[in-house]
This record gives structure tokens, sequence and C-alpha cells, in this order.
């Protein structure tokens, strides 16, 4: 029997209780550029604009955070801590290159009306899974939905020399490759990436992009960009800094019994001064 | 002799002015925005003397808890300080909610007030220099500060407006003797 089991979604970033109050979630690394034998830590968040420590943490798990090393192997992060207003982990860099940090949050949800009451399966906090589906969801559920959601958030960071091994897409969901090394970005120079879906360049796409500190100006100003056939963009940093980058979008792609997916993908990168 | 003879004059002068009848008509417009997600903003006013002081509390629009709200959602007080020139110069120190001052926030379109100094929430005007301030936030946006100088008392009934950028749409100021 296949049994796929998908990590519990914390309520709070996927289902607002009221508004339309979307929560964007943000890593942020100590440095991005280093040198072997260093650590670096990772605070992580949701909050109404990037960076900004005043909502929620991100609800990081064993299960949820993978750290990936120059090549290609695991590492184990330390000092999880998840606080009131963000989480936080550290990780040594033992290898020369490029280690990829990614938080995924996945779920499998269903929506269906009795009468006039709604209904959601599985309840917050709860994991989906498919014997569950077949014992909580009615096969004649009224106005049934099954939406798949896929949502990742990620940054890079490196020792010594830039390098993709840990770059490698997973080909599931919206990804980011590198055409400029992730962690060699300058203010005054552009900076070139490519969208995949699936694995697949992601032509159309619009990406928005946010620097930090947004408390310590009067506007968000946001750069908003749109991939090209080939699923490449070329930002213009207008500044050093820290800049959160994100993209979503919906298709009817999902793992069975879901028949709507929608997916996110959120990258924290780093500029530096010349 | 002479030097006493003015004072009494002036004395007698200042008795037979109004208490206070002058007035201040306001219009405060909030824009229509094309975003993805809109809030209401936050917009407080307020009257400000030549010493940065506040003379006046004009309003605060800000978004009102709901009666049965649970204990743990957000207070709409939490983002009150985003309306950092307010806050700092009155916010802070204010008690929410102010009665006659604060309010729901507002749709978007034009918003009229009048306020009479010397009357109601609005306490008497010394001479002297003042500015209207008219600070506004929005979450998930940007926040915006626009001021109109005005002298008091006013000689003459006189309208200044001022174009805000981005949070802020047209304030307007007629102060009517």
């Amino acid at each position: 029997m296949t049994l796929f089991r998908i990590a519990a979604v914390s309520a709070a970033l996927l289902a607002p209780t009221s508004g339309a109050l979307a929560h964007d979630t943000w890593l942020m690394p100590s440095k991005t550029v280093l040198a072997t034998g260093q650590w670096v830590t990772i605070d992580g968040g949701a909050s109404t604009l990037p960076f900004l420590k005043d909502h929620a943490p991100l609800r990081i798990n064993a299960d949820n955070l993978s750290i990936t090393a120059p090549d290609g192997s695991n590492v184990e992060a330390q000092n999880i801590s998840v606080g009131k207003l963000r989480s936080t982990f550290d990780f040594p860099l033992e290898l020369e290159g490029t280690y990829k940090v990614t938080v995924s949050f996945e779920s499998i949800m269903a929506l269906w009306q009795d009468g006039e009451q709604r209904h959601r399966w599985p309840a917050r906090g709860e994991t989906f899974s498919r014997d569950g589906f077949a014992e909580n969801v009615p096969k004649n559920a009224k106005n049934l939905r099954v939406s798949e959601m896929l949502r990742r958030t990620e940054t890079y960071v490196t020792a010594g020399q830039p390098s993709d091994t840990a770059l490698k897409p997973s080909g599931r969901g919206l990804e980011l490759a590198p055409v400029t090394a992730f962690n060699d970005l300058y203010s005054d120079e552009a900076a070139t990436f490519q969208l995949l879906l699936d694995g697949k360049p992601a032509a159309s796409q619009e990406i928005k992009i946010i620097a930090d500190g947004v408390r310590y100006r009067d506007a968000v100003d946001e750069i908003l960009l749109t991939t090209d056939q080939d699923g490449r963009f070329t930002v213009e940093w207008p500044g050093p800094g820290l800049y959160w980058m994100n993209t979503s979008t919906q298709d009817s792609k999902a793992r069975k019994p879901a028949t709507q997916r929608s997916i996110s993908y959120t990258g924290i990168f780093e500029v530096l001064s010349p | 002799m002479r030097k006493a003879l003015v004072t009494v004059l002036l004395g007698a002068l200042s008795w037979s002015l109004p208490a206070s009848a002058a007035q201040l008509d306001i219009s405060i417009e909030v824009p229509r925005l094309d975003v993805a997600e809109y809030h209401r903003p936050y917009v407080a006013a307020w009257i400000e003397n030549d010493k940065r002081e506040v003379a006046a509390n004009l309003l605060v629009w800000y978004q009102q808890d709901r009666p049965n709200q649970s204990p743990n959602a957000e207070k709409g007080t939490k983002w009150l300080p985003d309306l950092r020139q307010w806050w700092r110069r009155a916010g802070r120190a204010l008690d929410m909610p102010l009665d006659g001052v604060s309010a729901a926030t507002r749709p978007v379109g034009v918003h009229k007030l009048r306020f009479t100094p010397g009357d109601g929430i609005v306490p008497a005007l010394g001479n002297g220099q003042y500015k209207l301030r008219v600070e506004a936030a929005r979450e998930e946006g940007g926040r915006e500060l626009l001021n109109i100088p005005f002298s008091w008392p006013p000689s003459a009934r006189s309208t200044q407006n001022v174009q805000g950028k981005s949070e802020l749409g047209s304030i307007s100021l007629t102060i009517t003797p």
C-alpha cells in the first residue's frame, strides 16, 4: 500500500482566520558570503512585509527544514528554536561551496459543504493521509474542492567559491536556478536567474522583489519583473542589502486526490556593495 | 497714564472679541490604490504649535476590534505606532479609544470634518503659528505625512490644499474667522 504523508502545515501560515491577511514567509541569514569553518545563523518568520519580526515565527521542524551541503549531503540544523515572533537555527559551514536552506510547507486539504455547513479536512495542524481522506471526506460531498499546496522558502549561503551541486532542482513545484551565482551578487551588477516549474522553464511568471528595511522608508518600493520565454529574468539591485523574492502560481497538476495545486517560491538573497 | 489707558482699551477690545467662532474645515481624501491586497489606511490628524507640541488631536482612524474577537486575535491598536510621527507626538501617551477622536478606518473617498477651537474636542488656540498635520499608514503599503501651516486667529477666510503622492490624496484646510 502506498501511503504518502505530508508534513502538517501551520494553520497560521495557510489559513488566515479573518480578512485576507497574507503573511509572507522569510528567512534571514546572518551572512551569505563566508569562509569554511564559520557558522551561520538563520532567523525565519511570517509577516505582512518581509523581515519584520512582528507577527509569527516560521514553524520550523526537522521535517520541513532541509539544509543541503555543497556535496549534496544533508546538514543537520542546530539550536532550532521557535520563538514568539521568529524562529532560529544555526549550522556550520564545513565544506567549501554553496549551501541551500529550504523550508517547505506541503499540504493537501479538502473543503466541502453540507447544507449551509462548511467543512474542511484535515483539521488545522493535522496531517493529510490517503486513508484519513477516504475515511473523513464523504464520497459525494457537495462543492468538494481538494487542493494541494506547495510552499517553498529558500536562502543560500556560500563558504569560499560558489558551487551549484546543492542547487540541483528537485523537479517539483517552483524553484530557482542560478545564471548569476546566488552568493555573488553586487549592487552595481545586474543578476540573472531562471525560474523553473516542475523542473522546466516557467515563462511569463511575475516576480516580486522587496528590499529589507521597509520599516525605515515610506514606501514598500517593490520591484515587479516578468520571466521571459526561457523563465529568465534580470534584476538591477537598487542597493546592497537583503532582498526577498516571491512568485506563485496555480495549476491542475496536483497529486491525487487533489485536483488543483497552488505553488509558491520565496528566495532570500544578499547583495553586497562593490 | 497714557500707557494705562492703552492697556485698558486693549483689555476691553479682547473682551469684546467672540470667545471663539472661527472654524476649521478639513477634507481628507483616501485615494483609490491599485494594489493586490488593499487595507484601508490608518489616518491621524492633529494641530501642532510652533514648538512641535500637539495643540489638538483631531482624529485617528484605525481598525476597531470586532465585538466577539478571540483574545488571541491581533488588536487593531497593534499598528498605531506605524503612524510614526503621530505616535511620537501624541499616540504613545494616549489611551485608545479616544472619545470624539478615534474612529474606524474610512473607505476610499473624500471625508469632510469641521472643528471649532474652544468647542468640543478642540481646545481654544492661542495666537500663533500652527500646522495641520495629516499622516497615513497602510498595512502592506507605505506611509505619508502632509502639513498645512496656518496662523491663528484668522483674519479672513482662506483655503489651502496640499496633494499627497502615495497614501493620501488631496488634503484641504479652510479657515473661517
